[in-house]
């Protein structure tokens, strides 16, 4: 029966089968039995309960008497705050870099590779502990703090910085914002349809600035102008007032973009010398000029190479963001880790843990692959 | 600038590229308005920076066995490297019993050798698999004792050896795995492709921080009662499961590349399925696969340090104790920092400068 081709297939995946659940089985039942004679209660019904500890830094409102829940919602948007500004921030060093690499300069493209060698051969997280370290113990404590001008100190506990007063104009700024972005689409779009049907060729970039800075700015004078700010003030042992970045977030977003724009960099570099020069050329002899060329040969086909290596790297970035722990920004590992300290739940608190990553990478990768499918050339 | 070069070599006695360093300038750092203005930016730039960090880092910083207030004495004008000697031995060892410390120095260095001998492509056949057994196991003796050496307990090793053996060892068993994980998830049986689809991807779509939490924290609730498992063996588990999910990937786009004759021919032999794997396909595919596993590794030997998490010594954890712990040197901890960013950079560049000729060689049977 064995050299019977498929019966031996179904042999081998029942194989397989038995021991997944064998192995699988060994290690429930040796969890349960650990956990029965620990006495920890099995199940999510710890998320409900009064959490009892204080987090530094929160994108929504906390306080130690919230539950588990709130505190892990509140871990999830530290880290998804501090993963979104350091994709942005690596993007545009990465590119920067990259484009630099490539410089007909001598001077720029030899710093720009000394750059990108230093930044990928040293662990993450020795970066962290630099960062870290520069921005607690080597700038000036709170009494001594440095005067940036315009409101802006710089201190052992963070960056202060001047706040708008709370005003109705503001929340109308943010409304008018999302407004202007969405009606600079909606002109893009018609202005598309109108060249495809009659070739004619409306202005796009000009109005969509207008639209984008134009609405907030006219909803703010509208509004009566508010330009009230709060500034921080010297108050006892500590700045009360503005807003304020945490070494912690400092460190953690400095060095994961840092660290991140190098692999950025390589990956820019090497989407725009996968382009052949003969497009380029084929643009200009076209009459497109620099501009469209850019815009509509090179960077489409650039792109085309860069956008799945550099998917990985956002991720890579998401989940590197979990190196926060080691410096005590309260991200979402941070989070569950004190919560399996106080009341043991490991395995529910690591099974969200790696869910809620599993769903990042998932999104991440989706939208990526929605971006790609979309910037795809179409080939006949 | 091509341009430049491809008219010179056409067009001969092209002024440009007679040589002399005013010609290489003009073309390399002058050639537009714009680039001339860059480069004397950036010179102007380098001339304010570069007399500042080598006054720091090198000339006007504590070299050699100096007490703490010869440090203090230039505190914010030199670097103070005598915390490198004043810490050496508990950065490079940990918590290792002083007088034993030549074990793990020697293991650094036959570990080390290990990577080199790797690199030698005259080694690349089964005897290499005997050097790397015959390695680790000498490591292992080293570290651990027994055999006629004071036997050592895991928990007290520390430093530089532990990053090397994470990552080694790591690399060493992680490889049968991911070229297996990879097999099956291009097999014809659809439950061995499920399961490993299912792991490779969810391993690949969590943090390394959630796997070790996992092995040091649910490791115990997993393993019968009374059985335990020293921390640093449970870590190293958990970094084997981890990479072989992405070594499984490097290993696939290897496979993916052997043509597809290669597969059919191997079968129209008659050659079973493990026979043409392991005798016609692996044998190119791994070739092809080097590369990407070499960067895999330069990945795995940063990835290492995040054991600092769960409280294992290993070479990071090492330099941040040594200065933490002592209130006295404490404030020197940047230059303790910079040195162990320096060995970690030592080996990292030295592969990925390794991995670069290997792309480079590999391709050039492709640019005929």
């Amino acid at each position: 029966m064995l050299s019977n081709e498929r019966a031996r297939g179904i042999f081998y995946q029942v194989l397989l089968l038995a021991a997944v659940f064998g192995v699988g089985w060994y290690l429930i039942s040796n969890t349960l039995h650990n956990l029965s004679t620990r006495q920890i209660q099995v199940g999510f019904g710890f998320l409900g309960r009064e959490a009892g500890f204080e987090i530094a830094e929160s994108q929504i409102a906390y306080g130690p008497a919230d539950t588990y829940l709130r505190a892990f919602l509140v871990g999830l948007f530290n880290t998804l705050h501090v993963a979104f500004i350091g994709i942005v921030l690596a993007t545009i060093l990465g590119t920067l870099v990259g484009i630099a690499r490539l410089s007909s300069n001598w001077l720029l493209s030899r710093l720009a590779s000394g750059y990108v060698e230093t930044m990928r051969n040293i662990p993450l997280l020795l970066q962290l502990f630099v960062w870290y370290g520069v921005f607690t113990e080597l700038m000036p404590p709170v009494r001594q703090a440095v005067d940036l001008g315009g409101g802006i100190f710089v201190t052992q506990r963070g960056l202060y910085y001047p706040w708008p007063e709370p005003h109705a104009a503001w929340s109308a700024v943010g409304w008018a914002l999302l407004a202007g972005v969405l009606l600079a689409f909606a002109w893009r779009f018609y202005a598309r349809r109108l060249q495809e049907r009659t070739g004619r060729q409306l202005p796009v970039g000009i109005p969509a600035v207008l639209l984008v800075a134009g609405l907030p700015l006219a909803a703010w004078l509208y509004l009566g102008a508010p330009t009230q700010l709060i500034y921080p003030e010297l108050r006892g042992f500590n700045f009360r007032g503005g807003r304020v970045l945490s070494p912690e977030f400092l460190a953690l977003l400095i060095g994961l973009s840092t660290y991140t724009a190098a692999f950025v960099a390589e990956i820019v570099r090497a989407g725009i010398l996968a382009v052949d020069r003969g497009q380029g050329e084929a643009a200009m002899s076209l009459g497109l000029n620099r501009g469209h060329e850019l815009r509509l040969v090179t960077l489409p086909q650039a792109l085309r190479v860069i956008i799945p290596p550099m998917t990985s790297q956002y991720l890579n970035l998401a989940k590197n963001s979990s190196l926060a722990v080691a410096i005590g920004y309260p991200d979402l590992v941070a989070v569950a880790n004190t919560t399996m300290n106080q009341t043991g739940q490991a395995i529910e608190a690591i099974a969200i843990l790696m869910a809620v990553y599993l769903s990042i990478s998932l999104l991440i990768s989706l939208f990526m692959n929605w971006y790609n499918n979309r910037v795809r050339l179409v080939e006949r | 600038m091509a341009d430049s070069a491809l008219n010179a070599d056409t067009a001969a006695g092209a002024p440009s590229r007679q040589g002399g360093p005013f010609a290489w300038m003009r073309t390399n750092l002058f050639a537009t308005p714009f680039d001339a203005a860059l480069t004397v930016v950036l010179l102007l730039a380098l001339a304010w920076i570069v007399p500042k960090a080598s006054g720091w880092l090198f000339f006007d910083a504590v070299w050699g066995r100096q007490p703490l207030e010869a440090c203090d004495a230039v505190r914010g004008q030199g670097a103070c490297w005598a915390v490198v000697w004043e810490k050496f031995r508990f950065m490079m060892f940990g918590v290792y019993p002083f007088d034993e410390q030549w074990r793990p120095a020697i293991a650094i260095f036959v570990m080390t050798g290990l990577l080199v001998v790797s690199a030698i492509r005259a080694f690349w056949n089964r005897s290499l698999i005997l050097i790397w057994a015959g390695g680790i196991g000498l490591t292992f003796w080293l570290m651990g004792g027994g055999l006629g050496l004071t036997p050592i307990r895991a928990e007290q090793w520390g430093g530089l050896p532990v990053t090397l053996i994470l990552a080694i060892f790591g690399i060493a068993f992680a490889f049968p795995l991911g070229v297996l994980l990879a097999l099956g998830r291009r097999s014809n049986l659809p439950l061995v492709r499920a399961f490993c689809i299912v792991y490779i991807e969810v391993i690949r779509g969590v943090p390394l921080i959630t796997v070790l939490f996992m092995a040091s924290v649910m490791f115990a609730l997993f393993m019968p009662e009374g059985l335990r498992i020293e921390q640093l063996l449970r870590a190293q588990i958990a970094i084997i499961l981890f990479v072989a999910a992405y070594l499984a990937e490097a290993v696939r786009g290897g496979l993916q590349a052997v043509a597809r004759g290669q597969y059919e021919a191997a079968e129209a032999l008659g050659l079973s399925y493990w026979k043409s794997t392991s005798l016609i396909v692996l044998p190119q595919a791994l070739r092809i696969s080097i590369p990407p596993i070499v960067n895999s590794f330069i990945s795995l030997f940063k990835d290492t340090s995040l054991v600092v998490i769960i409280g294992i010594y290993d070479f990071a954890y090492a330099v941040k104790k040594s200065v933490e712990t002592d209130f006295a040197w404490k404030k020197y901890f940047i230059e303790a920092f910079l040195f162990s960013i320096v060995i970690y950079w030592i080996y990292c560049f030295a592969m990925s400068k390794y991995s670069q000729k290997l792309e480079r060689d590999f391709s050039r049977g492709q640019q005929r």
